[in-house]
């Protein structure tokens, strides 16, 4: 459904993302991770549109979508949720949602309905008319999350929804994504807790450096080389290989 | 919208429509017919301003452009009065848009947004005073005629019930949009702009039309300035004491909420008059006391009068207090 080919970003000297490319088929979990400054932020913005390629093309559902505005993408169904959370702070849990239920609700009724349903849904019910200032930072991004699935999307980019929870955190928030996926929604994720990835994702790319540097099922995609090498530095994998030779 | 928002507003201008039954005194009216006028000009800016957290320092632009239409129409083509506030209401409007189009399609926010507005009320001033079409520095008399069909009336209290009548369709325009999904929109673009364009906002469109509705009630309020003193010149119309007048009253009275330019412009005017009445004899008193309350406000009403007493209310129930709106658009 979602096809990156070959898309760099440059900002200025720097190749933050270098002819990068990805493909996601309807359904499931896929991760993308990769080390601090990897570009995978910059991937995400540019996939929502918040970014303009330099180079490169991203087709959804075979349209090309490389020039569309972010509010065209949200109304093709491309939601996404900010690594830096981004509330409305001045409105209520309700009301931040129901801005994400307009897009497919022109009501004030039906809007506030599927904000109520979907607060619900990642675990905001009691929480709906507090100050969205006012949340813990648990409680954020599962906003975040909720006011991006009122849209209704068919693809959503999750932007480390994971970080900053505590273990039990991510525990409570784990069903939670495997629930939008089970209603067919699929999602690409940007997530740094290694658990939760090798839990969720039946299929990670890694990017390191701007370049996507390996791709398959997450057990196997740790055991490369190359990934260990792009967390740990050069030489990583050998020492690895043989302090595990030697203690095994 | 449901009949219980629309009933405080009901009662407000029902009330307000009894006054002149029992005030008769001129002066009396001219400060209410001229403090609704005020009053009217803040919605408009309310709208853009307080719902779009787009602030406006040149306001001036809409209400000058709609005193203008409706004098240079009169005066040089003799078109009817009433007409004449139809289409300044629509010049106001398509003056909004092209600003708005200029500026937010250039992506101006915040400061470099006021600027660029109060830029834009200097020039029209300048121009305005200029030119002969608009009658130069002479400024423009309409003629005196008192007939309902120029929107002239024997009876103060006529203009007062018809410019209190066109506050209370902008309250209820107002009550919409709180209730709409382009009020959610549009409040959602002030809250944070990039979240919302994620949730499918067409940010441009959003902010366009909230310009171009705030400038047409401007305009409106401008164009009852002109049909009510008769005359405008070009520092009345287009000079910076409105622009300032406009954006006062929203932010004294309450942010972004429905009552609250009403509510700062009566007290704003409220106690300048007063002002006036003990201390007469110091020109600009009124002035001074704009400048304090300003002062009282924003050091001591985050949200204005009605965010005040919301917070009181909320305190006096042992709610968590609501955080002051202010907030969340203040770094921007």
């Amino acid at each position: 459904m979602l096809a990156v080919e070959g898309v760099s970003k440059r900002f200025g000297g720097l190749m933050a993302v270098n002819n990068a490319s990805l493909s996601l088929q309807p359904g499931g979990i896929v991760g993308l991770i990769g080390p601090n400054g990897a570009g995978k932020t910059t991937l995400f913005s540019m996939i929502s549109g918040f970014v303009a390629p330099s180079d490169g093309r991203i087709r959804f559902e075979g349209t090309d979508i490389t020039g569309e505005e972010p509010h065209r993408r949200a109304e093709l169904g491309i939601g996404r949720t900010f690594q830096i959370v981004q509330p409305f702070a001045g409105l209520t849990v309700c009301e931040n949602i129901a801005v994400g239920a307009y897009l497919r609700h022109a009501k004030r009724a039906d809007a506030t309905a599927k904000a109520r349903e979907v607060a619900r849904r990642v675990g905001l019910g009691t929480e709906l008319d507090r100050p969205a200032g006012g949340l813990t930072v648990a409680g954020r991004k599962r906003l975040e999350l909720a006011r991006a699935l009122a849209t209704e999307p068919t693809l959503l980019l999750l932007d480390e929804v994971l970080a900053g929870l505590n273990p039990s955190e991510i525990r409570d928030i784990l069903p939670v994504i495997r629930g939008i996926r089970d209603e067919g929604v699929t999602i690409l994720m940007i997530e740094h807790v290694m658990q939760a990835v090798m839990n969720l994702c039946e299929r990670v790319y890694v990017l390191a450096q701007g370049r996507m540097i390996a791709e398959g099922p997450p057990a196997v995609v740790c055991a490369d080389a190359r990934v260990i090498e792009a967390y740990l530095g050069h030489g990583a994998a050998a020492r690895l290989k043989a302090e595990g030779a030697a203690h095994g | 919208m449901t009949v219980r928002d629309l009933i405080p507003i009901a009662v407000l201008i029902l009330l307000a429509a009894l006054l002149p039954l029992v005030v008769t005194s001129s002066p009396v009216l001219n400060f209410l017919v001229f403090m609704l006028i005020v009053a009217l000009g803040a919605q408009g800016w309310n709208i853009l301003g307080g719902f779009g957290g787009q602030f406006s320092f040149g306001h001036a632009a809409f209400f000058g452009t709609g005193a203008y239409v409706t004098a240079i129409l009169q005066t040089r083509y003799g078109i009817n009065a009433w007409a004449g506030l139809v289409l300044a209401t629509a010049a106001g409007a398509a003056v909004g848009w092209v600003i708005g189009f200029l500026s937010f399609r250039s992506g101006l926010r915040g400061s470099y947004f006021a600027l660029v507005t109060l830029a834009f009320a200097e020039v029209f001033r300048i121009l305005a005073n200029a030119a002969s079409f608009t009658g130069g520095a002479a400024g423009l008399l309409i003629k005196l005629d008192v007939r309902p069909a120029n929107l002239q009336f024997d009876d103060r209290a006529v203009f007062y019930w018809l410019v209190l009548a066109l506050v209370a369709a902008v309250l209820l325009l107002t009550r919409w949009i709180q209730r709409s999904r382009f009020g959610a929109q549009l409040v959602a673009v002030r809250e944070n702009e990039d979240a919302a364009k994620a949730l499918g906002v067409n940010s441009l469109k959003v902010k366009l039309r909230a310009i171009a509705l705030s400038g047409g009630v401007t305009a409106l309020s401008g164009c009852l300035y002109a049909q009510y003193f008769l005359y405008i010149d070009a520092n009345i119309a287009y000079g910076s004491w409105i622009s300032v007048e406009l954006l006062l009253a929203p932010i004294i009275g309450g942010v972004g909420t429905v009552f609250g330019p009403v509510v700062g412009a009566l007290t704003l005017h409220g106690l300048g008059e007063l002002a006036k009445q003990f201390a007469g004899r110091i020109p600009g008193i009124d002035l001074i006391v704009f400048g304090g309350v300003l002062v009282l406000a924003v050091a001591f009403a985050r949200g204005g009068i009605l965010g005040l007493l919301e917070r009181l209310r909320d305190r006096g129930r042992g709610m968590v207090t609501r955080g002051p709106k202010e907030v969340s658009h203040a770094g921007r």
